[in-house]
């Protein structure tokens, strides 16, 4: 399975990663961190008035699976309306990475996709913070 | 280096382990991952089995044959183990689950439920596996205590000048593993027991990556509390072992109530069973130390010293072997005899899970990730490392086998 799990695409990504780099300026961002295999991942998204998201950035370290995953999702968002990111399910990344992936693996794989929504839903979830206290 | 006779006849012993035989992706496992656990030779699941079909009751208080044998398999493993470390007697050891659930029995009966207090400090190492970080991160919170770490020089040993220092008369303890398990530091624990004892301090042992590795002696070092675990060392998961002086463990509080660690009880009230069986409330796992004394005999009849250098030997080979890997970080003492059997790296073309997963492919076991000691990554500036360790089952050839692995992995991610 190994074998089949570093193809080209990914390793492509992987050595050479699409959007790396940090946005001071970011309007949405996140952080998460798999503790299986320190994986750590940040995600910058600019955003227009209309919601549309017109940059996004990552930073990070961590395994081949997570860091070329957050690569290409990142190519995916780019023109993309915020709601229609919110919408990206878990099926879209494993079809994006075409690998097979052992359940411990797939935890790589989703790392990207549980930064976006934590740093779309960021303004959300800060609000909500506000309102508790 | 010199080739003489080797310590273990580790073809012989290969055929007593039945997973040996096991193929994974098509190839012989090549299992490098006894520090995480080990695998088991057919006279310790033999010995499980046995216990099941020909004398499993409830042990201490059946009044039939059954009740007697199960008793008697059940407390002839504690003398074993009593034996094998060294100990004054059998009732310095308590059954556990395992090292972890070891210190914290130690964390809640002497820290959380003793007389520590604020102004009262806890010294332990930057070295530590996480099961002898957050039990006294416990007794910090609950109790006010203030916890030190002793740091590591480049090296990976510990900064022994660091230990004067911090150990003080304020200190209460002093815990400490024998054995890294990321940098495989073996620590002069006999030196910390003597330090801690200047000042009335206790010293605590995890001893999970050092009794299965080579001859501990408790007698020698002196330690008050040590804790290892069955399943590292040829043994059943489920169940491990505490070490006490009688009377550090008489000082303590029990953690778990229930069956077996009373004397008497009232409504409302009760008083406790004398050390060991007070810490072993509830049925315990009379099969997992029927098989635990078994792994004893095992590893008895290899003899711990030659246990102890074959390992060095492995060590001498890996160190030599990975080292010429390009690029290669390796962790820890490059002095073979100064570690235990495993080795922890780095290689710059790959993440740790990565290399897991292409070794794998190849019919190889290795662990990767941080290894349960996210502080000691952290000092290492490291996320995570691959770690390849042995045991009396590995030959040079399994080495052999991980640095072609590695190199495939080189070449995958060039």
């Amino acid at each position: 399975m190994a074998y089949e799990m570093y193809q080209e695409q990914i390793l492509d990504h992987y050595k050479h990663p699409r959007n790396r780099g940090e946005m001071p300026d970011a309007d949405l961002q996140a952080r998460d961190y798999n503790p299986l295999c320190g994986d750590d991942l940040t995600i910058y998204l600019k955003t227009d008035e209309k919601g549309t998201i017109t940059d996004v950035r990552f930073t990070g370290q961590g395994c081949a699976i997570s860091q070329s995953s957050a690569s290409m999702l990142t190519m995916m968002l780019k023109g993309k309306n915020i709601s229609e990111a919110k919408g990206i399910d878990p099926d879209r990344i494993v079809k994006m990475l075409g690998i097979p992936l052992s359940a411990v693996r797939l935890k790589c794989a989703l790392l990207s996709l549980q930064v976006l929504k934590k740093a779309l839903f960021s303004k959300e979830l800060s609000q909500a913070e506000a309102m508790k206290e | 280096m010199e080739r003489t006779k080797p310590s273990l006849d580790v073809a012989k012993i290969k055929k007593d382990f039945p997973i040996m035989e096991r193929k994974i992706h098509g190839k012989p496992l090549c299992y490098l991952d006894s520090a995480a656990t080990s695998q088991k030779p057919r006279q310790v699941i033999d010995a499980v089995s046995e216990f099941y079909s020909n004398y499993n009751a409830n042990v201490h208080r059946a009044i039939y044959e059954l009740g007697e044998d199960a008793t008697r398999g059940y407390e002839g493993a504690r003398e074993k183990i009593a034996h094998f470390i060294n100990a004054r007697s059998s009732s310095e050891i308590v059954f556990t689950r395992g090292t972890t659930e070891s210190i914290n029995i130690v964390a809640y009966g002497w820290g959380m439920k003793g007389k520590l207090g604020k102004g009262d400090e806890i010294v332990s190492t930057v070295m530590e596996h996480h099961s002898n970080h957050i039990p006294w991160f416990f007794v910090q919170d609950y109790k006010g205590v203030k916890l030190s770490w002793i740091d590591i020089d480049d090296e990976g040993y510990l900064k022994m000048e660091d230990l004067d220092r911090l150990v003080t008369e304020r200190t209460k303890m002093v815990a400490v593993t024998q054995c890294s398990n990321v940098l495989g530091t073996i620590n002069p624990i006999k030196d910390i027991a003597k330090k801690a004892h200047e000042v009335n301090a206790l010293c605590l042992v995890d001893a999970a990556q050092s009794v299965p590795h080579f001859p501990v002696d408790m007698q020698n070092l002196d330690c008050d509390l040590l804790a290892f675990s069955g399943h590292k060392m040829l043994g059943p998961t489920g169940i491990g072992v505490l070490y006490g002086k009688e009377k550090v463990l008489e000082e303590m509080e029990p953690m778990l109530g229930g069956g077996e660690m009373i004397r008497e009880v009232h409504l409302g009230r009760a008083t406790w069973n004398d050390v060991p069986w007070k810490f072993e409330g509830g049925t315990p796992d009379p099969a997992g130390a029927v098989g635990l004394g078994a792994a004893i005999d095992y590893l008895s009849s290899l003899g711990m010293q030659n246990v102890r250098q074959h390992e060095i030997e492995l060590n001498a080979y890996g160190l030599e072997m990975l080292g010429k890997i390009k690029g290669i970080r390796i962790l820890g003492p490059m002095d073979p005899k100064k570690r235990g059997g495993l080795i922890a790296f780095t290689i710059p073309e790959a993440h740790p899970h990565d290399i897991a997963a292409i070794l794998d492919a190849e019919g190889i076991a290795i662990r990767s990730g941080h290894n349960c000691a996210q502080p000691l990554m952290e000092r290492c500036g490291i996320p995570a490392t691959a770690r390849a360790s042995f045991y009396v089952y590995n030959s040079p050839e399994d080495i052999d086998r991980l640095v072609k692995g590695l190199k495939k992995v080189q070449e995958v991610f060039a």
